[in-house]
């Protein structure tokens, strides 16, 4: 067996007195793909940050090919090949395509920079991940999925013999995933070693080599993948049994609580109509920039529509801004945490009941009461934080987006539209959300549930709605939810054979 | 387990030091009228500081203030005169002077706000054109104030402290109330910090922005009834000038983050403070008037530098 091209021997990782990585030691192989699970503020994240010179290690040694190497930057991590495409997305909103791919390795000539060839390198780059990206468009302007996509390319260009990679998937569509996962082989058979963090059991039995599974900072089992199964994973993962992940549907009432009638917005959204059913999850399907994220949005009056009209409990309302949509009692958790959902320096409480502020305030903010509240959703949830006072940057990814969802939950909504709500979550919490999803159809609620995870659409979902480029493409019930029909229908295949 | 952050206290640190240094250096520093003249000194930037971490924090700047407080004093001083003699004409001019300054930082929010202009070019223009029709409005001569009543606002006592050091320590806690204790504040922040964010969560981004320049206006003409009253008069090119840069410095030496999102209006007080004590013993000390500028510079940098440092 080949010698590791990387070996990290009791790494301890402390915050302020608080340990999260407990002495871990784990040799990794030239061209090996090793996925390491663990459930959320496992440790995952803050490993890899040490691998790539984010973080530093407070005790331990890290070696590569064989050598011990003393990691203080990213810049020092980079020199040695090592490049990583971070969980939480980092680049320049305002800057383009390739300036933010070349952030840092700029090419120049002579003074200047060498704009063209760095666009035509970008260009090349978006070609292998089979986007058609365009080099020149700003970042701010991009989807989530396509900020993915920049963010990989970035890793690429600076041609890295170790890759890591933070939950790549998390805001991928199938398809884009599977562009991904032949990228990954292509790397591999050139002897690039990868590593790969997932909470999509499945792609990790598909992808890795060996598997690493991190519980409470602690390194539990290195095995190799063939001969695990996905129950198996799970198993290690949490330290018991996961039964019934999905639980069972339960049936919608007469009732419509919302109804959406042609709504369009020019360019983006064609006549959209839909209703939904009190005690329904009504799934969205669809792949990206099929124009789901936009029709929730134009309901909570977050987007100018140029027509279109709602009803909600049976009465004509009109929703052009978030205060009316929230006083109507919708809410809708945003697909991208970061940038919509939550505030990164604000500290726990502050963003849990920043919607819901009035119910604290009696002339002041009652800060004990307020206080008291969020310690019963860090409990609900299970919210895994050094104390309520930690700012949400320094927050797990998982955790964070269990913060987020906390804070619709506190404005006690009746129609809840939740974006890719799973994003980032470990199977165990994610069992836990689709069974407190359950939880709030039987006290009444009703939930839109868009998701691009056609598992747990199929598994929630009482009907299904399949979008495509702004347009309803069908509708789904019963027997006919399925993996073959909703696909079918996002391809579009429906209009071409009517 | 968690460890005391030092650097949220760096303010009141510098603070101490700078006490203690100036202590040493001049016998004449810690007596009790030097003191109070410090804190009469800064109380009129000060009142304006307190207005200008609202605006800082939500993520804007008012660089109008001094021009403002010139065209707030003027026209407060001629109300003033036009109503005559006796405490009435000085409560009405009180009333009228916070009035104006609300309605210009109005106008200021409104053009950021619905015009949808940076604050700080729109601020930039706005001192431009209050400075301008201040000299228009008073043909460019000193305004007096004929009533016999109105120097005492200013410059009267109250418990041996001057009265605008009284209105500046009340605000302050008023402010801070505002700012750490109600939705309000707690917006501000939340705008200051991510406005998408904010929008998102159905806050009115907008009105909010808006409300911090009406309440940055307000302290101008607050502090312009301080300063106007003290002299009995005002000069229509000299008052307030420059007046924008010893505040938002103080707002950033208390620590408030000019890229918005978070600051304290204790900070603030303190920043306001420190600006004080060295010029003050800058005189003390007999350095000249024209080097004063050159170290108020100094200072400055080295607040934002150790800011700079700490979000590193
Ligand atoms: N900068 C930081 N300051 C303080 N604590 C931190 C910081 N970064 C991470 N932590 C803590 O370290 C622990 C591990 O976090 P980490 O991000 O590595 O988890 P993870 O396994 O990647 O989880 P997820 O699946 O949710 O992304 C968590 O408890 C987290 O709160
Ligand atoms: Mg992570």
């Amino acid at each position: 067996m080949s010698s590791p091209v990387l070996q990290l021997s009791n790494i301890v990782k402390e915050f302020s007195g608080v340990r999260v990585l407990h002495e871990i030691t784990l040799d990794v192989l030239p061209g090996e793909v090793l996925g390491i699970l663990g459930e959320n503020g496992a440790g995952k994240s803050t490993l890899l940050k040490i691998i790539s010179g984010i973080y530093t290690k407070t005790s331990g040694t890290v070696s590569v090919n064989g050598k011990v190497v003393n990691l203080k930057t990213p810049v020092d991590a980079k020199k040695l090949g090592i490049a990583m495409i971070p969980q939480e997305f980092n680049l320049i909103s305002s800057l383009n395509v390739f300036e933010n791919i070349f952030l840092g390795s700029e090419i120049k000539s002579g003074l200047f920079l060498n704009k063209k060839t760095m666009r035509e390198q970008t260009h090349e780059l978006l070609k292998e991940l089979k986007t058609d990206l365009d080099p020149n468009a700003l970042i701010e302007d991009l989807t989530v999925a396509q900020k993915q996509m920049v963010e990989i390319a970035k890793a690429l260009v600076s041609n890295a013999n170790i890759l890591i990679m933070d939950e790549p998937t998390t805001v991928l569509t199938e398809h884009e995933v599977r562009i991904l996962f032949e990228l990954v082989e292509r790397l591999k058979a050139r002897g690039v070693t990868i590593l790969f963090i997932s909470h999509k059991l499945k792609e990790v039995k598909q992808l890795c080599d060996r598997l690493a599974i991190l519980r409470d900072g602690h390194l539990i089992s290195l095995d190799e993948v063939t001969g695990l199964n996905e129950k198996d994973m799970a198993r290690k993962m949490v330290g018991r049994e996961l039964n019934q992940i999905y639980p069972e549907k339960s049936a919608p009432q007469e009732e419509t609580v919302l109804k959406v009638s042609n709504l369009s917005i020019d360019g983006v959204l064609k006549n959209i109509n839909f209703e939904l059913k009190k005690g329904e999850v009504l799934g969205f399907s669809g792949l990206v920039g099929a124009g789901r994220t936009e029709t929730a949005e134009a309901i909570m009056g977050l987007r100018h529509k140029d027509s279109g009209a709602l009803e909600v409990n049976g009465k004509r309302v009109e929703v052009n801004s978030p205060v009316e949509a929230v006083n109507l009692r919708l809410a809708y958790l945003s697909e991208d945490r970061q940038g919509k959902g939550l505030i990164l320096n604000f500290d726990i409480p502050k963003n849990i009941t920043l919607i819901s502020l009035k119910a604290y305030v009696k002339g002041l903010i009652n800060k004990s009461l307020e206080r008291k509240k969020v310690k019963e959703f860090v409990s609900l949830f299970d919210i895994k934080a050094a104390s309520l006072d930690t700012k949400l940057i320094n927050l797990s990814g998982g955790n964070q987006q269990k913060v987020y969802l906390s804070k619709w939950m506190d404005t006690y909504p009746e129609i809840l539209i939740l974006d890719e709500p799973t994003r980032g979550i470990d199977v165990n919490t994610k069992k836990d959300i689709y069974h407190f999803i359950r939880q709030l159809i039987d006290d009444g609620l009703s939930v839109i549930f868009i998701s691009s995870e056609l598992e747990e659409i199929i598994g929630l979902s009482n009907r299904v709605i399949v979008m495509r480029s702004g347009e309803i493409m069908g509708e789904l019930t019963g027997e006919d939810i399925n993996e073959e029909e909703i696909m079918y229908h996002a391809a579009g295949l429906t209009r071409q054979t009517a | 387990m968690s460890k005391i952050d030092w650097s949220k206290y760096a303010p009141l640190i510098a603070l101490i030091v700078l006490v203690a240094i100036s202590a040493m250096a001049s016998e004449h520093f810690l007596a009790a009228r030097n003191i109070s003249n410090v804190l009469r000194q800064v109380s009129y930037t000060g009142i304006i500081a307190l207005g200008m971490t609202f605006v800082i924090i939500a993520g804007g700047i008012d660089l109008s203030v001094g021009s403002m407080l010139a065209l707030v004093g003027v026209l407060t001083v001629m109300i003033l005169n036009a109503v005559g003699e006796g405490w009435f004409a000085v409560v009405l001019a009180i009333g009228a002077a916070i009035a104006l300054g609300a309605l210009f930082g109005l106008i200021n929010g409104a053009i950021v706000t619905k015009g949808r202009v940076a604050a700080f070019i729109a601020t930039l223009a706005t001192m431009s054109i209050f400075r301008s029709l201040t000299l228009y409005i008073s043909d460019a001569g000193e305004i007096v104030s004929t009533n016999q009543k109105y120097p005492d606002v200013g410059g009267g006592y109250f418990l041996s402290v001057p009265n605008p050091v009284w209105v500046f320590l009340s605000l302050a806690i008023i402010f801070h109330i505002l700012l750490n204790h109600t939705a309000f504040g707690r917006h501000v922040c939340a705008i200051g910090s991510n406005a998408t964010v904010s929008a998102y969560s159905a806050i009115k981004v907008k009105t909010i922005y808006l409300i911090t320049f009406v309440i940055t206006g307000a302290t101008v003409g607050i502090s312009a009834v301080m300063l106007s009253s003290r002299l009995n008069s005002v000069s229509p090119g000299d008052a307030g000038l420059f007046y924008e840069l010893d505040v938002i410095a103080a707002v950033v030496i208390g620590g408030t983050s000019l890229a918005g999102g978070k600051g304290t209006i204790w900070g603030t007080v303190i920043g306001v403070i420190i600006l004080g004590i060295i010029n003050n013993m800058l005189n003390l000390l007999g350095v000249s008037a024209y080097l004063q500028g050159t170290v108020k510079g100094l200072v400055i940098l080295v607040a934002v530098l150790a800011q700079y440092k700490q979000t590193r």
